[in-house]
């Protein structure tokens, strides 16, 4: 039981490491601020909730230590990332930032617009 | 453009619970883990300027009707006392002195006066960093 667990939390870390790798070539390599939100945002949280998730699993079965505050950053983790991405990716549009020129739809713009129709 | 911070609020209205209450457990555990009145008294101000972020002043200040600067005050009063304290049993000064109690609910506790004097540092350190916050925000 215990080397399946030892198993399953290494397995856990590598696949959090290998996701942060994964966020870190999104912010290298694409094209403009939105898509490198989108990937640093997500695929971090993931990478890092998985990595948490496996040290909790760790020092739990291993050394008998129930760390509740390892629960607690995963779930803190899990509520703030997003949302901080969702407002950096909104500064970034009010502020005038244009998506990559290869984009087809822009929603919000048309919003916008119909916004200032109505005033 | 008045922007829409709904999302942003939201999601304050429930960290800002927990950032407190985590403070609160660093600043209860200091005696025997890591943290202490000082992290304790930084991370609830964290979470007030968490609130001034998502909000503004004048929300957080009826939300929070504190004069920081007689927190500070008080702070230091209690500190202070807790040290002059050990004047009233002869000893020397900044001894502490701590026993064990059966409380009502949390059974065998030990009680210790340097909690008291972490005590002080956490209400100087909220009042102290809130004050700078406030002040420079206020100034436009």
């Amino acid at each position: 039981m215990i080397e399946i667990v030892k198993i399953i939390a290494g397995a856990l870390i590598l696949f959090g490491a290998f996701l942060s790798v994964v966020a870190t070539f999104g912010v290298i390599r694409l094209p403009d601020v939105y898509t490198r939100n989108h990937a640093a945002s997500k695929s971090a949280t993931l990478g890092v909730m998985s990595i948490l998730l496996g040290t909790f699993l760790y020092f739990w079965i291993e050394h008998g230590h129930f760390n509740s505050r390892v629960i607690l950053a995963i779930v803190f983790i899990f509520a703030t990332s997003p949302v901080a991405g969702h407002l950096i990716s909104r500064a970034a549009y009010n502020s005038g930032v244009p998506l990559w020129e290869k984009s087809v739809q822009d929603d919000l713009k048309g919003k916008n617009q119909i916004r200032q129709a109505e005033k | 453009m008045k922007t829409n911070d709904l999302i942003l609020q939201t999601v304050t209205k429930v960290c800002a619970f927990v950032i407190i209450l985590f403070s609160i457990s660093i600043f209860l555990g200091g005696h025997y883990s890591p943290g202490g009145g000082f992290v304790g008294g930084l991370m609830t101000s964290c979470a007030i300027v968490l609130l001034l972020l998502a909000y503004d002043l004048k929300t957080v200040a009826a939300l929070l009707p504190i004069d920081y600067k007689i927190m500070i005050a008080c702070g230091l009063l209690i500190s202070a006392s807790t040290v002059a304290g050990s004047w009233l049993f002869h000893a020397p000064l900044m001894t502490h002195a701590y026993s064990y109690f059966n409380l009502p609910i949390l059974g065998k506790t030990s009680l210790h006066t340097a909690v008291l004097f972490d005590l002080g540092v956490y209400l100087v350190v909220i009042g102290v960093t809130m004050t700078i916050i406030q002040t420079i925000g206020e100034s436009e």
